[in-house]
This record gives C-alpha cells, structure tokens and sequence, in this order.
C-alpha cells in the first residue's frame, strides 16, 4: 500500500461522483421499500435491462443513451405498473407478501439475468458518446467526464424526484399512502393505484440508471448482483425513504468502497457495501438520518 | 407414523434406491443422483427457515460454501500428519458445526429486525463470505482448490458410489429431522412465528430463541450438505461454490413442492432436480436456469401451496389425512387449501 | 380495595410516558392495581389506552418510567417473559394464527406457557384442557375449525381464551366485547366475573358503558395519553372533567 495524497484525493472524488450515480440506482429502491415496503430485489435486474436497451438503441442509432433512457422511461413506468399490479393480486391482497412476494422477486431478477445471457451472452458491452473519452485535469486531480456526467444527471433526478414527491398532490398522496391508507381512502384517492403509479416511478428511474451505469463501465447479465446489496445498503444507511439521505448514504459508500480498492485491491470493494449493510442493519437499522 | 418406524421406512428405501444404482451399472447415476440429494437437503434446510418460520435466507450458497471450504480447510491443515484423509462423517460434522455457528450468529445480528431485512441480510452474509474466500490463500482463493479423491473405499466400491450413499443418509436425516420439527412443541412455535409475532410472544412464545434454533439448524444442515462437496466436484472454485444458483434451486424447489411440510422440499427436489440434471445434458445450462425461475414465479403466483397444495385441491381432502399436522397456508377466503 | 399499600399491588405502573416520534401517546400515567380486582379502563378512541396495554405487556418499549408486576420489575423484560409471569392480554384487532385450527390456537399458550412453568400436562389432558377454554366462550362446536371462517365476534371471543390459556394472574381484555350482542356481552361479563373470583385480576378496556359500569369495582379514565380520573364508578362518572371529555362527546 504506497499512500500518495493525489491517490488519496482522487479516490475521494471518484468515490463521491459514483456515489452520486449510486444514488440515482438506489431512488428506485428508496420508492419502493422506503416508501411502499415492498422488497423489490429485482430493482438492479431492471437497471440492467436500462443498460443494455441503451446499449442497442447506441449500437444501431448511435443515439446517446441518457437521451434513449429517458425516451424509454414511460415503457419502463408501465412495466413498473404491470409488474406491482401482479404483485398486488398475488400476495399483497392475500397477505403472503413476506415470503412469496420475495420469492417472485427473486424470480424475476433470475429471469431477467438469464434472458440476458440468452440473448446477448456473456460479453461485457458498451456505449459511445462524445463524453465517454475525455478527463478533465486540474493539477494532479482527474476527472473522468464518464463519471462526472452520470453523477450531474442523477442528482439532477433525485432533485426532480424531491420536487415531485413534496411539491404535487400525487407525490404527496405516496408519501401519504406509506402512513396512512385509510386517510387517503375517506379524501377519495385510491391508495392501490397511488401505489402503482410510485412502483411505476421507480422502475422508471431504474431506464435512466441503466443509461448511467453502462456509461460508467461495461456491463453484462451479471453486473445486477453487485448492486442489491449495494442499493439496499444505501437505501437503510440513507434513513430508507429519505431522498436526501440517499444521496449523502450513497456518497460515503461511493467513497469508502473507492478507498478501499485503491488502497487494498478490488477483489475487497464487494465486502465493503454488504459489509456496511450488515453493520448498518445489526447496529442501526433506522440508517443515519433515521427516522 | 412414529419417528421410529418411519426411519425404518426410511432406511429401507435408501437401500433400495442404493442397490437400484448399484444395478444400473452406469456411474452417471451416481453423479446425478449426488445432485438431486443434495437439494433434497438443501430444500429441506431451507423450508424449516423459510416455509416453517416464514423467514426467507438468500445465502443458502453461502452455507453450504462454508461447508465445502471447511472441508478444504481440514484438508489442507491435515495433509501432512497422520489423520490423512479425514473421513467423510467427520468432516460433514465439523462443516456442520462451522455452519450452524455462522447461523447462529447472522440469526443474533439480524433476526430481531423484520424478516424483509433478514432476507437482504442473508444476500450480504453471501458475498461478504465468499469475498473473505476468494481473499484467502490458503483455501486457494480466487484460483480454487484440488481436492484429491480417493479411489476406492473398502465394503462400498468407488468413491463416487461412496458419496452418493453419504448424501443418501444426510437426505434421510435431513427429512426425519424436519418431519420430527413439525410435530413438536418447537413446529407449533414455528409456525405462531410465521403467522403472527406479536401474537406469539403475548402468548409466551420465546420468538427470538427459536428463530436461533432454526437458524442454526437450517445452517448446520446446509454446511453438513457442503461438506462433500469438494470431493464429488475434485475443484473448488469460490465463483461456482457461492453461485446463486443454489439459492434460486433451495428457494424454488419447496416453494414449487409445498412449504408446509417435509413432503414439499422432497417432492420439489426430486422433481426440480431430475429435470434440471436432464436438461443440463439436452439444453443449455443457461435455459435451465431460466426454466427454474419461471416455474418459480409461476409456482408463487398460481399455486401459492405448492404440489401439495394442488393435490389437495385436486382430491378436496383434508390437509390432516395427508400431514401429520393440521397446517395450512393462509389462503383467498373462500378457496380450499 | 382501594388504598392497599404498595407492595400489595400486582401491577404498578410508575409515571410512564411513551412517544411516537414527536407524537406523546402517553405521559406520566401512573396506576396501582391490587391483586383481585376488577379494573375498568376507558377513554376516547386514540386516548392511549391500547399503547398503555402494549407498554405494560412488553410489547412496545416505553421511554419513560417504570411497570412492576408482581413485586418484580419487568422493564426490559421481553413480552413472552411477561406472560410467563402471568400477565396475559387479548388484542383489540384480533390476531389469531391463521394457519392453525382453532384448538391448536388455544393449545400454544398452554405448550409455551403453562408447561414454562413446570406443568407437563399428557396430550390428552391439553386437549381437554383446550376444550373446555373454548367451550366457556361457546366456541368448542368449532374446536377444529380455522380462523378464517369465524365471524369478527368469534374471532374476539377466540383472542379472549387464548389469553386465558396462559393461566395469568392479570389479565387484560382489550374491547373484547366490541359487536356482541346483548346477551353475549352478558356471557363474556359472567365469565370474566367468575375469572376474577377464581383469583384473576382483569382490567377491562371497553367503550359499553353498561358492561364497564356492572364489571368494574374501580374506572381509570384516559384521555389523550393523560390519566384525568382514578377511583369508585360512580365517584369517575360525577367527575366534571370526565363528563366534559369523554362522556360529553
């Protein structure tokens, strides 16, 4: 371990751009558990299904594929939709929630994993775009502008996620329907489909944080796993429903997992988030900002 | 049926299913039937957590990796003295042991919290364990480990024979020890666990005492599984040892054979488990795992009790004729278990 | 009754308060209550009384102050310890295991509870045993039923029994009679009264004012997380500020 300030300093920056894109892959998670407690696992399966629709609407079209995930957003809010829809006749309304509800979860990350494989194989793919190549320099500090851009974009989302959630009726019906079902019930809203339009949100983001991730890096079937723990880390580190404490969550696992493979190796970064988590989770399950 | 006599029942058809190996002549079934045993543990494992206190573990790989790496471990710190090569028995024991402790430790850290929690938890005890191996020399980290296998084992025949018979016994264990939960005291604590916490603890169940003991012994029992496993696959690799493919099957198969009694993770395993070694030789082992996952989701939405749960439907007789214990899962009002 | 020293008392509860956040549920609630006696809680929907229940049961964590049972303190003690000791409760929203017969719902407590305590009954003697607690509530015709198939009054009927199962010396019933017809709430009344002549402290928490009135020897009044009235029936009922808060309405 050769310690250098500049080592140092860099991996500090690159730990709090990345956490920035973390942040945007775990709002999805914060939607759905945070908000509507419903332990969707398969959060990072979709991500990775954002990441490789951009990869072929790049491929073919050489479109830029934040542009493409965003144009891919509202299929990606129906699936959301459909996919809570399901969820909702077969185990929420039965109350089988805890175990089958996890299980089909579970199922469909397997499915949309080995779908992946099936189809596109094992390969590590990637995108073009003009902001991929170039490093800004300021001295002995590096900016990558493949890292920097995805990092704008998501705060720029979660910033947009904030607005909507405190600001307009639907966004405060969600937060509403995670307190008090029976409130929203006797003002006429239907909580069911309250529901279903944030589960369909947080699919969505999921578009949008495919087109960040395989920016950042290549990507193939496998790549998901990785980010579960991950995403559900920051999400219970974070306060669970707290927008901003996702951010500030994602931002200091960004940085310790960046210190940790550039001062021990790679082969230990995958400990660090799952080993956070279950610190987090057998110390201080309320998260850092809990409520 | 008392336990006795059903471990008689038991033993008999081990020594059928053994001498009907033996007879077929061809070391395949040895090789495929190790595999379906060996869920047939892990299911069983799997459900007195899962299905019976209706706490769900993702980490089943990380289990029974702790199992196979003992092994490795002993192996490697015994290779040169005199206790070389350590017998199977042993070894599945000290692996068990490893197993039910790391057990019984996750269940302290995490069981106090929701079971959604616990669940996620496991995924983390997953990777955490095998970024730990994957890092540590001496099991061989990330380049895996050789494991010689004997060649032949005295009274039995080939070691392969011998390690199918190990797992044969393990499976009857695994099974007599569930059906036994089920109609103790500790079933009924389990099963006021999985329907209703609160309740259980204002009617004087000690919840977190008995999530331990089903943690524990779902561990050990998964570790015990493991334990051979270095010996029947001759190299050990963290990628495949810890690959999720052993959750998705420990998952699937009781909850595609029915989750409320020993019969379900059985019947899902046999069933699962012959189709899978099947298909692995016809298609792809990628197709494979997709039929899994499927029939996985489909099982969870459509037959939410499992086989069992259809048979009964299918027959409309009471769940009491064919379990030893009236348990039925909550269901729609209105339909019949 | 009334008036027995401290140390007389089964149950005291000493100055406890119990926040949600900034919410205050509960504050400074402060009860004696001897062994033996018929004690009626009441108090507007929200007042606290279900959160005092689950305070003094274990079942929720009170920040403040302190529950002694039986001469011990129980702060800290897990719920399943307290029942052990004989504090037993039925829930308000009834919570029966869903996936057990109603004989079997019956027999947990008496395996986990009763045999805690050094009893070791043979399995023919634990059925009769459930039996009979399901017939005193008139619910033994469906001993091998499930709980999905009982009415919601059924169901209250059910928790109340489980609650006895455990044999407690305190037994509180959480509006266990809301829904029942008159001479149902006359059945549950009598039999809480022979209950409590057997030895059974209960504390009984109910919005009928009838069956509050007839049962109760003593009226604690809730409102608002604030203990506003402690004494006789009719002393509670005259008081000004009972009537204006909960009476009025």
């Amino acid at each position: 371990m050769i310690f250098s300030f500049d080592l140092l300093i860099n991996a500090v920056i690159s730990g709090i751009l990345i956490g920035g894109f973390y942040a945007a892959v775990t709002a999805g998670v914060s939607i759905s558990f945070g908000i509507l407690d419903i332990v969707n696992i398969a959060h990072p399966a979709f991500v990775i299904l954002g990441s490789y629709i951009a990869y072929i609407v790049n491929a073919k079209l050489g479109l830029d594929p934040i542009l493409t995930a965003i144009v891919m957003m509202p299929a990606f809010y129906v699936l959301g939709a459909g996919i809570y829809q399901i969820y909702y006749e077969s185990f929420e309304k039965r109350g089988q929630e805890s175990l089958r509800g996890l299980a089909f979860f579970f199922g469909v990350l397997f499915i949309t994993e080995v779908s992946l494989v099936l189809y596109f194989g094992v390969d590590y793919r990637y995108v073009e775009a003009p902001y991929i190549g170039p490093t800004w320099h300021f001295g002995f500090v590096d900016i990558p502008f493949r890292i920097m851009v995805p990092c704008i974009v998501s705060l720029l989302l979660i910033a947009a996620l904030q607005l909507v959630l405190t600001r307009t009726f639907i966004g405060r019906a969600i937060m509403a329907v995670a307190q008090d079902q029976l409130a929203l019930r006797l003002m006429a809203v239907d909580p069911i489909r309250i529901k279903r339009i944030a589960f369909g949100i947080s699919i969505a983001t999921a578009s949008l944080a495919g087109a960040f991730l395989i920016i950042i890096q290549p990507v193939e079937p496998s790549v998901g796993r990785q980010y579960i723990g991950r995403v559900f880390a920051i999400c219970v580190l974070g306060g669970l429903s707290s927008l901003p404490g996702t951010v500030i969550a994602a931002m200091l696992i960004g940085v310790v997992e960046s210190l940790t493979s550039t001062f021990y190796g790679p082969s230990w970064a995958p400990a660090v988030s799952f080993g956070f988590l279950l610190l987090t989770l057998a110390v201080r399950p309320a998260g850092l900002l809990g409520r | 049926m008392r336990t006795p006599a059903f471990l008689l029942v038991c033993f008999v058809i081990a020594g059928i299913v053994f001498a009907a190996a033996v007879a077929a002549g061809n070391d395949y079934v040895f090789f495929a039937g190790y595999v379906v045993l060996q869920y047939i543990v892990l299911s069983t494992a799997w459900n007195i957590l899962g299905g019976y206190c209706g706490y769900v573990n993702f980490g089943t790989a990380a289990f029974f990796a702790v199992g196979a790496y003992s092994t490795v471990a002993v192996y490697k710190l015994m290779a040169d003295s005199d206790f070389y090569p350590m017998p199977l028995p042993v070894l599945m024991l000290v692996g068990g042991v490893v197993s039910g402790v790391i057990g019984f430790g996750m269940g302290y850290l995490t069981l106090r919290l929701r079971g959604a929690f616990f669940a996620i938890a496991t995924l983390a005890l997953a990777v955490v364990l095998q970024t730990l191996v994957v890092n540590w020399d001496f099991v061989g980290g990330s380049r895996g480990a050789y494991i010689l296998r004997p060649e032949v084992v005295p009274y039995i025949g080939s070691y392969i024979e011998y390690l199918f018979l190990v797992m044969l016994l393990l499976a009857v264990a695994a099974l007599t020890i569930a059906r036994l939960i089920e109609r103790s005291r500790l079933g009924y604590g389990f099963a006021t666990i999985r329907d209703d916490e609160l309740a259980a603890e204002a009617s004087g169940v000690p919840t977190l005492r008995i999530k331990l003991i089903a943690t524990t012994i779902s561990g050990a029992l998964m570790g015990m599984a493991g334990a051979p496993f270095p010996y029947y696959i001759g190299y050990l690799q963290p990628e495949s040892t810890f690959g999720l493919d052993y959750a998705v099957n420990s998952i699937a198969m009781p909850l595609i054979g029915g989750t409320t009694s020993w019969v379900g993770p059985l019947i899902g395993a046999i069933l699962l488990g012959s189709l899978q070694q099947i298909a692995t030789v016809t298609i792809s082992s990628a197709v494979n795992l997709l039929i899994v996952g499927c029939l996985l989701v489909g099982f969870v939405i459509v037959a939410p009790n499992g086989i069992i749960g259809l048979v009964h439907t299918y027959w409309q007789r009471k769940p009491e004729d064919f379990v030893g214990r009236r348990r039925v899962e909550t269901d729609a009002p209105g339909s019949v278990p | 009754m009334t008036g027995a020293s401290a140390t007389n008392n089964l149950l005291e509860v000493d100055n406890l308060g119990k926040r949600f956040g900034g919410f205050v549920a509960l504050e400074n609630i402060s009860l004696s209550v001897p062994a033996g006696e018929r004690l009626g809680l009441i108090g507007p929907n929200g007042s606290g009384k279900s959160t005092l229940v689950n305070c003094i049961c274990g079942t929720l964590h009170n920040e403040q102050g302190s529950v002694r049972f039986d001469g011990r303190v129980v702060d800290g003690v897990a719920a399943h310890k307290r029942t052990h000791l004989g504090l037993a409760r039925s829930f308000q929203l009834p919570r029966p295991f869903l996936s057990l017969s109603l004989i079997d719902n019956i027999r947990i407590p008496l395996l986990y509870t009763v045999a805690a305590r050094g009893t070791h009954h043979s399995a023919s003697h634990l059925d009769a045993r459930c039996m009979d607690l399901l017939r005193e509530v008139g619910l033994d015709g469906k001993a091998r039923g499930m709980p999905r198939d009982l009415t919601q009054v059924e169901m209250r009927k059910l928790e109340l029994a489980r609650a006895m199962a455990s044999e407690p010396k305190l037994l509180i019933a959480d509006e266990a009679m809301a829904g029942l017809t008159h001479s149902e709430i006359e059945d549950i009344l009598a039999l809480l009264v022979r209950l409590n002549e057997q030895g059974v402290t209960v504390i009984l928490i109910e919005h009928i004012m009838r069956a509050v009135m007839s049962f109760s020897r003593r009226i604690v009044v809730l409102v608002s997380g604030k203990k506003i009235a402690d004494g006789r029936p009719d002393d509670v009922m005259r008081d000004p500020e009972v009537e204006r808060a909960y009476l009025g309405q």
